[in-house]
C-alpha cells in the first residue's frame, strides 16, 4: 500500500504543544510517517518521546539527521560517528567538496542543496554521476520555493528544472520534502506533487518521490540497523537455540 | 466547438482569522498571476462556486488541464493581509454534484 511520507519535518523540539500540533496536522494532511531531524548529540529519550506522541496521532516516526560539514573530512568523521544512530543522514552540501564525497559515499541517504545560489547548487552532472553509482538521492525540500519570492524564487526554480532533468537522465532518485518549521508551512503530499509542476517534474515521477522513494530509503536503512543485518544481503534468520527447530 | 472541461476544487482555510471570500480568490488571483502571467491566468480559467464561512471551505473552478498550476499556485500562499494561511485541498471532482458527495462523505 503506498502512503505519503514527508521526510523532512521541522519539529520544535523543546515547545511540546507546537510539536504536537504539527505532528497532528501532518497526521491530517494524510501523511503516515514523517522524517524529524534530531541533534548530533540528542538523547534516545527525546526521539522515544517523539515517537510517543508520533503513535498517539497514528504517525510513524523516522529518525533523522542533518549534517552540515565544513569540508570532506568533516563529513566522513560525521558519518563514523552518526551512521548507526539515525535510521536518516541527509547532508547539505555548501561546498563542492562536500557534495562530491556525500553523493559517492554509501552511508548518505539524501543530498541537499540550501543555497538558492546557482553557483552554491552542486548538483551537476559529475555529482549525479557519482549519486547514481551510490544509494544518495536528491531531497527537494519546497518551504525554501514557498518562503521565497519575487526573482529569488525564479532563480530557485530555474536550478530545480535543470537538477530535476539531471537527476532523471541519470536516474539519481528525488525524494520531495516540506522542511516546514511551523504549521503554515506544512502542506500535504498533492499540494507538493503539483509544486512540483513549477519546475516540470513529471507527476508519476512526483508521486513516487513523495510515496515509494521516501519509503523503499526509509526500509532500506531499517533493514540495516537491525540486529539482525550482517552484510548486504546476508541476515540472520534464526539464533541459539532456534537454529535447530 | 468542445467545451472546456473543468475541475471543481474543496480547499480548506487554516487560519487563525476568517476571510471574506473577496479576500480570499483575490488572494488566489494573485498568486495565479504572479506565478503564470496574464495568459497562464486566463488558461487556467480560475472562479469562485461556494465559500461556506463556518466551515471555511471554498470551492473554485479552474481548467481540468490546469488542476496541477491552479492547486501549486494555492499551495505558495503563505499569508493574507499579513495573518498565516494554509490552503488545503480536501476534495477535486469533475461534477459539482460528486465534488459535494465527496465532501459529505468526509463528513461522516
Amino acid at each position: 500500500m503506498k502512503y505519503p511520507i514527508d521526510l523532512h519535518l521541522n519539529l520544535p523540539l523543546n515547545r511540546k504543544e507546537e510539536t504536537r500540533e504539527m505532528l497532528r496536522r501532518a497526521s491530517e494532511l494524510g501523511y503516515r510517517s514523517v522524517g524529524v531531524p534530531f541533534p548530533k548529540r540528542s538523547r534516545q529519550n527525546l526521539a522515544n518521546d517523539i515517537r510517543k506522541v508520533c503513535i498517539d496521532q497514528g504517525l510513524d516516526l523516522v529518525t533523522r539527521v542533518d549534517l552540515w560539514p565544513k569540508s570532506a573530512k568533516g563529513l566522513i568523521r560525521d558519518l563514523r560517528q552518526l551512521r548507526r544512530r539515525f535510521e536518516l543522514v541527509s547532508v547539505y552540501c555548501r561546498s563542492k567538496s562536500v557534495a562530491r564525497q556525500a553523493a559517492k559515499d554509501h552511508r548518505v541517504d539524501l543530498l541537499v542543496f540550501p543555497s538558492i545560489n546557482p553557483r552554491q547548487r552542486f548538483f551537476d552532472l559529475a555529482e549525479a554521476r557519482l549519486a547514481s553509482q551510490g544509494l544518495a538521492a536528491l531531497e527537494v525540500e519546497m518551504a525554501l520555493l514557498l518562503c521565497h519570492t519575487a526573482f529569488s524564487r525564479v532563480h530557485l526554480i530555474s536550478c530545480l528544472r535543470k537538477e530535476v532533468a539531471i537527476a532523471r537522465k541519470l536516474g539519481v532518485p528525488v525524494v520531495i520534502s516540506s522542511d516546514a518549521q511551523d504549521v503554515h508551512e506544512m502542506r500535504g503530499a498533492i499540494e507538493l506533487v503539483s509544486l512540483t509542476t513549477l519546475f516540470d517534474m513529471e507527476k508519476h515521477s512526483a508521486w513516487r518521490a513523495v510515496t515509494d522513494i521516501p519509503m523503499n530509503i526509509v526500509e532500506r536503512n531499517r533493514r540495516k540497523l537491525s540486529p539482525n543485518y550482517v552484510a548486504k544481503g546476508i541476515h540472520i534468520i534464526r539464533r541459539g537455540e532456534e537454529c535447530g527447530k | 466547438m468542445r467545451q472546456m472541461r473543468k475541475r471543481y476544487v474543496a480547499l480548506k482555510i487554516d487560519s487563525t482569522q476568517t476571510f471574506d471570500e473577496k479576500r480570499l480568490t483575490n488572494a488566489i488571483w494573485d498568486k495565479v498571476y504572479q506565478l503564470f502571467g496574464e495568459i497562464g491566468a486566463s488558461q487556467i480559467a480560475l472562479s469562485k462556486i461556494n465559500y461556506d464561512k463556518e466551515r471555511e471551505i471554498l470551492v473554485i473552478r479552474c481548467s481540468h488541464k490546469k488542476l496541477d498550476e491552479t492547486i501549486a499556485a494555492i499551495a505558495t500562499i503563505m499569508e493574507i493581509d499579513e495573518v498565516h494561511v494554509a490552503f488545503q485541498v480536501i476534495a477535486v471532482s469533475g461534477t459539482l454534484k460528486a465534488l459535494r458527495k465527496k465532501l459529505s462523505n468526509r463528513q461522516t
